[in-house]
């Protein structure tokens, strides 16, 4: 995981590198200053000036050096942190927009969302105090030892005692805080989920009169979370005093200990400057060991975060590109031969089982079933958005595994079912089709699609703003630049996924009216609710739990009095008795 | 609706609230009281705890020092004899005082998170319990993001503002105070040195910090946008795949990630500096003040102290050096919760700002009572559940009370209508609907038709008369009774996390289980419910996101047929269902409005058909009125929409 995340770091290496050895001079040089602070004062006598100013010109030259690393750590660090976030963003956004809809579909959006924002924003957290902290608190734990050590062996002991129960015990509380917190975050999610289930349902809340009744829920569900965080934070309370009781007992046994072995041997194995240093190292020493768990419950976190990130990164894509796929289509003639297909290897259920299908290039084909049974299944086989399980689906004669795939999905295009706009301007949507179209192009396609004349209504007509998703235009009116959008391409077939459900009658038979006059060459595939949408298709497919149950033209359908007849019938009766 | 705010916890870097920095006057005065009315005696004690801990803190320096001077010095310099009494003595005090420390600290962390937590939990029910009563304007007019953001971001802020940086800066001040006093006591002369260099520090702090902020707003902003992106670009994933968008995406991507890295840089980096430049002016003030001491030492300047005037020592200036360092310690550690404390005072200004709403004006008096009713047509109040309802009117002029039989009688004359004064979006809308008739309202969006549905159930208040029920102007009905009195089903299901059985008991708390059963069968519900892995009791969470759109519209037709009101509010669902379901829902809607008198927002030609009245809307205003057969004949828009050749929405 980490080996993972490491590749991320990049041009950045430098900083990251030169952050710990930046941090490294720091430590060193404030544990430095104490030294010749204690020799200032230890020369200075009242009778002279001259040592004060020696060690003062050499404590501000050190304390300048300091502050450069000091500096200098504190931007490396964070260019390193902020630019290894960067990168992850950046790897992780472009793993993502290489993935498959089957892949998207393993990890599902929110989830990715999250990854991408949240986990990102703990690991570069994380980072940050690893690349400052990685060396400072060893460093500062190894020195102060050392200069304990230096200054009286035995004495130093003191401290080597208690560190380790000061690391037992902060562990200890870790270990036992840990597994509560996690879970309690779940509770803490579901408190918060549940205003914003309030907010959001707060007509269904007033209608019914249920202030009073969603006030208690909520004050008995922040009442658990208070009591579980309170029980935590309880637990986690030892930290402080355990830590102060160490550093007290590290104080008074070097008090007493000290004090009597100075007497004992009237200052000639230890003397009272020594004392007072020592003191400070042993501050010193335990206030590292702080940091160092600190530390430790700081990556333990992230680590989650990073595992997470990780998953997404070394995911690989099931559905690739050839090499050197063919870059021609030829037509818009689609074969399914012997198809079966299901979304995970894993599920036991088919989505499509043995489909065989002739469609020759420019035909219109109208796909009907109930819910479930596989008509968007079967369209997103044809751009190659899913691989078939079993047999081939053929565009053009080729098995489209053989063509390139954006050549492939420039040809072949969908108009999705669960379809978006994206935040900027119409004209701007429109031209996701074709970045190059001109002006004229767009409102030819507008026209096509029956858009034209409402974006004409707008004040800004086609440079109105769409806000993100799309919630300033109506259903309907989403649902036709979706379809202007997908037409610029120009592509030789041309899927639209229940696409005109938004759509009124009318309109909607003025949209195939032009399909059939405008663009007669592309193959049209139209899944639809409403049996008026695929009435006049060359062909019909009617699917049914995953098979094709019936093919036939409207007539032939009718006449054999199956699901579509039912499905007609069921539709048109109110309106035959109505006019 | 973001799936992020549905999916995720407390955020580590977080974007400032809408309100930005903004602090208002008197939020720390308010805070204060909002924690001491409930822990004041907690908090006291905390206090104490903090001040013995400060204490033991800046003692324990000091008995090191005594235990020199008195105890050791004698012996190894002057050769005197061991003083046992003296030593023991010393030992003994600083047991006790380290060991009231390590109480004080133990107490002072595990009262404070109770304190903390309790006052988090105090807030948050404030706020949701005043949420409930504000007016739906409220929620119209405030982004939800931003109302979640108060809850989760700022509360967040204010534990961080309680737990840790306010003891941790009372602790400083305590520690800097206690200094200074001793500060004045060896010496005035360098104590004026060390003030400069506090003011020095201050003003170094204030600008390091104001730019910090300056530069972390930036981030926030560049994190907001760049997230923004990434989140939309990702929930459309599935459509950059199919417009071969991948390599385009990827340009704005870089563009955006890339500002927010600079940005991000210098925030960081602004945050990271300060503790240095901190750490070497104390360096500097180290050397200064030695310096200043020699000097004083040198021309033999009288000392001024609270131990009176005498030559400057050298023990002074050494003692007051190591007081020196502790000081520029303290202030660089309480430097760092700077930037907390405005931070949590912001957030908090945010929380009280919502606790400190309008809630929603209710001059209503009039209010639905149970009641039996005698031959003769005298309706008597009863405290049982008799199935016939009443409305209570106390008239304060002359002291009686007379009941109206609850019958759904809607009226509205001449209503003008608008959300902000100077846009109105209804006008001169009347109309009449007697019990158990069905008023359909017809029009393209925006023409008003919820609008007009937010005036009857008081969601938004207009001039006293306009609207009456049963013969009684609507202002004068309470609102919750009134809304009692008025089911809904509005366009956009909303379901609560629950199981199925507790979301149609939504509609009467006090529904047993087989009248929930009953309602979901007359809702057509009871069918796809039963098939579900655990029927009734399945756990529906995240809106019913494991259901259909068309199976969650059959569970709120089941919720609005439990609570069983004489009038129905049916604002019908545009999105495309499969037509089996469809047919399902249709039915279960044509079971619910059977003897009720009905509004229905149509998107379904059938709907209007059977109505007894159904209201054209454009712009605001009814256009044309009449039932199906008559609007047909007058072939106006009506008869336009109805042929297909307008949409529907």
């Amino acid at each position: 995981m980490i080996k993972t995340l490491a590749k991320s770091v990049r041009e950045y290496k430098k900083p990251a590198i030169l952050s710990p050895i930046l941090v490294s001079c720091e430590v060193i040089l404030e544990c430095l200053l104490p030294f010749v602070m204690a020799s200032m004062i230890d020369e200075m006598d009242g009778t002279s000036m001259r040592p004060i100013i020696k060690y003062g010109i050499i404590l501000i030259v050190l304390a300048m050096l300091s502050l450069y690393f000091g500096y200098a750590a504190a931007s490396a660090a964070a260019t390193a942190a902020t630019g290894f976030a960067e990168n992850l963003r950046k790897d992780l956004f472009y793993k993502v927009q290489d993935y498959g809809f089957a892949d998207i579909d393993s990890f599902s959006t929110s989830s990715l969302v999250t990854r991408l924002t949240t986990d990102v924003a703990n690991v570069q957290n994380a980072f940050q105090m690893i690349i400052r902290g990685v060396v400072r608190a060893p460093l500062m734990l190894v020195f102060s030892i050392v200069m304990s050590m230096m200054i009286n062996v035995k004495m130093s002991f003191i401290f080597i005692a208690i560190m380790p129960v000061l690391g037992i015990a902060l562990f200890m509380i870790f270990k036992v805080v840990y597994p509560i917190f996690k879970r309690i975050f779940k509770k803490y999610d579901a408190l918060n989920n549940s205003v914003q289930e309030n907010v959001a349902g707060i007509r269904v809340v007033k209608s019914f009169v249920r202030e009073r009744y969603e006030a208690q829920k909520f004050n008995a569900a922040s009442e658990d979370v208070r009591a579980e965080f309170t029980r935590a934070e309880k637990i986690i309370a030892f930290n402080n005093p355990i830590m102060v009781l160490c550093m007290y007992t590290a104080m008074f046994l070097v008090s007493f200990l000290g004090a009597k072995l100075i007497i004992n041997t009237r200052g000639s194995e230890f003397t009272t400057g020594e004392l007072s240093s020592l003191t400070a190292y042993g501050v010193q020493i335990l206030m590292a060991m702080m940091v160092f768990s600190m530390m430790f419950v700081m990556c333990s976190i992230a680590s989650e975060a990073a595992n997470r990130i990780a998953e997404v990164l070394c995911h690989e894509s099931t559905l690739t590109s050839p090499e050197n796929g063919v870059t021609e289509v030829p037509d818009g003639s689609i074969t399914f031969d012997h198809v079966s297909f299901k979304y995970s290897e894993r599920s036991k259920k088919y989505a499509l089982a043995d489909i065989n299908v002739e469609i020759k290039s420019g035909e219109t084909i109208g796909i009907v079933g109930g819910t479930g049974s596989s008509k968007s299944s079967l369209i997103q086989l044809i751009p190659r958005l899913y691989d078939v399980s079993e047999g081939r689906v053929l565009v053009g004669g080729r098995d489209v595994r053989e063509y390139d795939l954006v050549k492939l999905r420039d040809e072949v295009a969908v108009v999705l079912q669960k379809n978006v706009l994206f935040a900027g301007t119409i004209k701007e949507n429109l031209r996701w089709g074709d970045p190059n179209a001109s002006d004229e192009e767009l409102e030819r396609v507008c026209k096509l699609a029956q858009a034209d004349e409402f974006i004409r209504q707008f004040p800004d007509g086609y440079d109105t703003r769409i806000e993100q998703g799309g919630t300033n235009v109506s259903g309907g009116q989403k649902q036709r630049l979706t379809i202007a959008r997908a037409l610029l391409k120009k592509p030789k077939i041309l899927i639209l996924d229940d696409s005109t459900s938004a759509v009124d009658t009318r309109t909607d038979a003025l949209i195939r009216k032009a399909f059939a006059e405008e663009i007669p060459d592309t193959t049209k595939l139209i899944i639809a609710q409403r049996m008026s949408s695929v009435e006049h298709a060359d062909k019909i497919i009617v699917l049914d739990g995953g098979k094709i149950a019936e093919v036939g033209t409207h007539e032939e359908l009718m006449a054999a009095g199956g699901i579509y007849r039912e499905t007609y019938d069921s539709q048109t009766r109110g309106r035959e008795v109505a006019s | 609706m973001s799936a992020r705010m549905m999916s995720r916890g407390p955020r580590t870097m977080r974007a400032p609230g809408p309100g930005g920095m903004g602090i208002k006057k008197g939020t720390f005065k308010r805070l204060l009281k909002f924690v001491t009315g409930k822990y004041g005696g907690r908090l006291a004690v905390v206090m104490l705890c903090v001040v013995i801990s400060a204490l033991a803190g800046m003692v324990s320096t000091m008995f090191l020092q005594q235990l020199i001077d008195d105890v050791i010095m004698p012996v190894v310099d002057k050769g005197e004899p061991f003083a046992k009494d003296t030593f023991n003595g010393l030992l003994g005090a600083m047991v006790v005082l380290y060991g009231m420390g390590v109480v004080a600290a133990f107490f002072q962390t595990r009262i404070l998170a109770v304190v903390t937590q309790g006052t988090l939990k105090a807030l948050r029910d404030d706020m949701f319990d005043k949420m409930q009563t504000l007016p739906i304007r409220y929620f119209d007019t405030h982004a939800h993001g931003d109302i979640m953001s108060t809850y989760t971001n700022d509360v967040d802020t204010v534990r961080q503002l309680i737990g840790q940086s306010i003891p941790t800066l009372i602790q400083s001040i305590l520690t800097v105070g206690t200094m200074f006093f001793m500060m004045i006591f060896y010496s005035l002369w360098m104590t004026l040195g060390v003030i400069v260099f506090l003011v020095i520090m201050s003003v170094v702090i204030k600008k390091f910090a104001g730019a910090s902020a300056k530069y972390m707003m930036a981030q926030q902003r560049a994190l907001a946008t760049c997230e923004g992106y990434m989140e939309e670009i990702l929930e459309g994933q599935k459509v950059v795949k199919v417009f071969n968008h991948e390599e385009l995406s990827k340009e704005r991507f870089d563009e955006l990630n890339e500002e927010l890295f600079n940005h991000g840089r210098l925030a960081n980096k602004y945050g990271n500096i300060l503790m240095p430049i901190l750490h070497n002016l104390g360096n500097i003030m180290y050397v200064a003040l030695a310096v200043l001491g020699g000097l004083l030492i040198t021309f033999h300047v009288p000392n001024i102290g609270l131990r009176g005037v005498k030559p400057v020592e050298v023990g002074v200036v050494i003692t007051f050096l190591g007081m020196c360092r502790h000081l520029a310690q303290t202030v660089g550690q309480s430097s760092m919760q700077v930037n907390m404390i405005a931070m949590g005072l912001a957030g908090a200004s945010r929380c009280f700002e919502l606790i400190d709403q309008e809630p929603e004006q209710d001059a209503g008096y009039v209010t639905l009572v149970n009641v039996t009713k005698d031959v003769d047509g005298t309706i008597h109040e009863s405290d049982k559940l008799t199935g016939l309802w009443a409305w209570k009117h106390p008239h304060t002029a002359d002291g009686t009370i007379t009941y109206t039989e609850l019958k759904g009688d809607c009226v509205l004359e001449h209503v003008d209508f608008g959300y902000t004064e100077d846009k109105m979006v209804l006008h001169d809308i009347s109309l009449f609907a007697k019990p158990g008739e069905k008023i359909a309202f017809v029009g393209a969006t925006g023409a008003g038709k919820t609008t007009i549905t937010n005036l009857i159930n008081r969601f938004y208040d207009i001039p006293d008369g306009k609207i009456r029920y049963d013969g009684i102007n609507i202002n004068k009905i309470k609102k919750p009774d009134l809304r009692k009195a008025l089911g809904v089903v509005l366009q956009d299901v909303n379901l609560f996390t629950g199981t199925v059985m507790d979301n149609i008991r939504y509609g009467r708390l006090d529904a047993t289980d087989e009248e929930c059963i009953q309602a979901a069968k007359l809702a057509n519900a009871d069918d796809f419910i039963t098939r579900l892995p655990d029927g009734y009791d399945t756990m529906l969470t995240g809106n019913g996101a494991s259901l259909s759109q068309g199976q969650r519209q059959l569970i709120s037709i089941a919720r609005a047929a439990v609570a069983n009101p004489p009038i129905m509010i049916l604002d019908e669902a545009t999105s495309s269902i499969d037509t089996r379901t469809e047919a399902m829902v249709q039915e279960g809607m044509d079971n619910l409005m059977k003897g009720r008198t009905v509004f229905v927002i149509a998107h379904r030609l059938s709907t209007v058909r059977n109505s007894d009245a159904i209201m054209v809307l454009d712009h605001g205003k009814i256009i044309e009125r009449g039932n199906h057969d008559d609007l047909i004949a007058q072939k106006g828009t009506y008869y336009k929409l109805y042929t297909g050749a307008f949409e529907l929405d």
